[in-house]
């Protein structure tokens, strides 16, 4: 049993896995740096980062992974889950240990581990896409803050940047202190500076940079959102399900709810 | 000035959430203008206290109306406040909340004022409006007005996404008794017309002569009964949907149970409440027959005409057939795998793949996430015990009830059927 070290990325993970048949390691144990805890009696591997490595895994796994479980296994990996890094490492041995078609294989436990996962990231993805609530400021852009489960934000900027292709927007992911802007050519990556000028843990921009409608048109979404309701088949235990009470304080309609 | 869009806004949303269809889904329009938005999956940007989804600003353009039928808040005789939004209204809300990603689009329905194709043209107006000035793809959900003209009807298919107008009550007869100015033939043709031309658009798209033929109501059409206001079995109800998805090529049925909004006394009374597990199972069999491979005459027929209360329609019909159970895991072909309570449409698939790799074993069914102790009773997997005396149907379902909590009462509230 030896524990391999690394720090999180997707290179990092690629690359364990090649130090893993390089090293032809027996049993591996597969820990984020962060989160690494050492113990008498561990044989330990630092895993380095190599680009060129990663690349030759991710290659041999795109030649035997179709196109789709490419994506469940950047998507499981997006989780920033520990568990769900040592079944990727796993599923990646078990992709190259077997003829190609393994990854149809539910009855594996590792298979069936990131599927549930990538089910769980597509989730959270999808909330995304429906929770973003955009302020406009006074400057035009469209501001919203996110603090999602997992990693999603690279999942869903193709989504923003095709609907809203005609006005500039920005999402900011609190959590992970990154964002990105679309400048109606391009996304970009923004960092916490671009965006300092906004205080991060109020989530209603303050009124002085904001567009003069958006007061107005946030309260007709609150009214809009009372006025579609039905009372008598009021089913709060559904609405919960639906609306997670961690995403109330991002969504305008919910305001003063919490 | 902005009380004023308040209040009409509040009353004229009121006055739509009756109508159940909120899908945002169906539609492929892209966003290739530059232009703002589109349709493709649906999405639920928001969910109300009541626990349902909200995708799409639903209201009426008005609620004047020249009709009065029984079942409805907007008609004529019912004392409420009345509001009318303007075109350029409609537009800018909708532009306003869809910049915002609140909503997937529009759905705009209305009440009859002076006739049927003056109404229409004014809904025509305002999706043509949004789609050529505002240059605006999101979804657009239209109702089609009974009685309105064929070129009105056309026009207004080349800007919607889905176009849908309403049975209301699932028979005639139904009908008759609450709005005697209605009749499913009113219904019907419209529903025939736009359905033609769909077909006629596909047609052409298929030949390939003419290079870009324009989408015409490219997420198909739908309708709504309401269930529970007219005494209608569920047979009745879910022949006449079948009859509907067959010959007009629905997407969708809703079945909406009635909430009393009126003293009416041909209908419950204003604060009984409405019939939320039969409209669940109602679905539940709506979704067997759409997804499942079921015909409606198996789950429903003379013998059956009601839905039981305390199970779903697909354990009823399995415990109506045990002699097609147990179906063995690891070699029965798709079709039935599907038909095991307990086992969807995404655990049959992973089924069907996981066993070509090795015999299937319980702990393995349920990690791929079958309802394992309900379909337990009616699968083998190559690890099952053998079973000496398996149980007749009552002391099955006995069995299974006692192990699953349902959301609803446990006691059965089955309608008495008293021939």
């Amino acid at each position: 049993m030896v524990t391999y070290i690394f720090d999180g990325s997707l290179e990092g993970l690629l690359t364990a896995i090649y130090n893993y048949y390089d090293n032809k390691a027996a049993a591996v144990v597969l820990i984020w740096d962060k989160l690494h805890q050492p113990s008498m009696l561990e044989e330990t591997f630092e895993v380095v980062n190599d680009e060129a490595k990663a690349k030759r895994v991710w290659d041999g796994l795109k030649k035997k992974m179709s196109a789709e479980w490419q994506q469940r296994f950047y998507k499981a990996y997006l989780s920033e889950d520990p568990a769900t890094f040592q079944h990727l490492f796993e599923f990646a041995r078990y992709i190259f240990d077997n003829p190609v078609g393994a990854e149809s294989n539910f009855g594996n436990k590792h298979v069936m581990a990131i599927s549930k996962m990538d089910r769980s990231v597509n989730r959270e993805r999808h909330r995304m896409k429906a929770f973003i609530r955009f302020q406009k400021t006074a400057d035009g852009i469209y501001y919203c803050p996110i603090e999602p489960d997992f990693n999603v934000l690279p999942l869903i900027i193709a989504f923003f940047k095709n609907r809203y292709a005609d006005q500039q927007w920005i999402i900011y992911d609190v959590k992970r202190k990154y964002g990105v802007y679309y400048d109606l050519q391009k996304v970009e990556e923004i960092t916490y500076e671009f965006v300092s000028a906004v205080n991060k843990s109020q989530i209603t921009l303050p009124a002085e940079v904001l567009d003069t409608k958006e007061e107005l048109a946030s309260l007709l979404w609150k009214d809009y959102f009372n006025s579609t309701n039905i009372p008598a088949r009021k089913n709060m235990k559904l609405h919960i399900q639906h609306v997670p009470k961690r995403y109330w304080k991002y969504l305008n309609e919910k305001e003063g709810k919490n | 000035m902005s009380d004023r869009i308040r209040e009409k806004l509040s009353i004229l949303a009121d006055a739509a959430k009756y109508d159940v269809s909120c899908s945002s889904s169906g539609g492929n329009r892209k966003n290739e203008n530059k232009g703002i938005g589109d349709s493709s999956n649906g999405i639920c940007h928001t969910y109300t206290e009541d626990g349902r989804c909200v995708s799409l600003l639903k209201i009426l353009l008005t609620n004047h109306c020249i009709f009065d039928c029984a079942f409805c808040v907007s008609r004529k005789s019912n004392d409420v406040k009345r509001a009318a939004f303007t075109v350029e209204e409609v537009v800018e809300l909708t532009m306003s909340f869809y910049r915002r990603n609140y909503i997937e689009g529009l759905f705009l329905s209305s009440g009859i004022f002076k006739n049927a194709d003056f109404t229409m043209e004014r809904l025509v107006r305002v999706v043509k409006k949004l789609r050529l000035e505002e240059r605006f793809n999101g979804y657009i959900h239209l109702k089609t007005i009974p009685g309105a003209s064929e070129e009105l009807l056309t026009e207004a298919g080349l800007y919607a996404d889905r176009m849908s107008i309403n049975l209301e009550m699932p028979t005639e007869t139904g009908l008759k008794l609450l709005a005697p100015d209605k009749s499913h033939e009113d219904v019907k043709k419209p529903l025939g017309f736009i359905n033609d031309t769909i077909v006629q658009y596909k047609d052409e798209k298929k030949t390939g002569l003419i290079k870009s033929i324009p989408k015409f109501v490219p997420a198909g059409q739908s309708t709504q009964m309401v269930i529970g206001a007219t005494p209608e079995t569920d047979m009745e109800i879910m022949y006449s949907a079948n009859e509907y998805y067959k010959n007009f090529n629905l997407k969708r049925v809703y079945y909406s149970g009635y909430i009393p909004i009126s003293y009416d006394d041909r209908m419950p009374i204003i604060g009984s409440q409405p019939p939320l597990l039969r409209e669940n199972r109602l679905y539940q069999t709506d979704w067997l027959m759409r997804f499942y491979g079921f015909e409606v005459q198996e789950l429903l027929n003379l013998k059956n005409p009601l839905l039981d209360t305390d199970i779903d329609p697909k354990l009823s019909w399995a415990l109506r057939n045990l002699d097609q159970f147990p179906v063995d895991i690891n070699t029965a072909d798709y079709r039935m795998i599907l038909r095991v309570p307990g086992i969807g449409v995404r655990s049959a698939q992973k089924i069907v793949q996981a066993r070509k790799f090795g015999k299937l074993r319980g702990g393995q069914l349920q990690k791929i996430g079958v309802a394992y102790s309900r379909a337990k009773h009616f699968i083998r997997c190559i690890d099952s015990p053998y079973i000496l005396n398996e149980p007749d149907a009552p002391h099955l379902k006995n069995l299974i009830l006692a192990e699953s909590s349902s959301k609803y009462l446990k006691v059965a509230q089955n309608q008495l059927s008293l021939f």
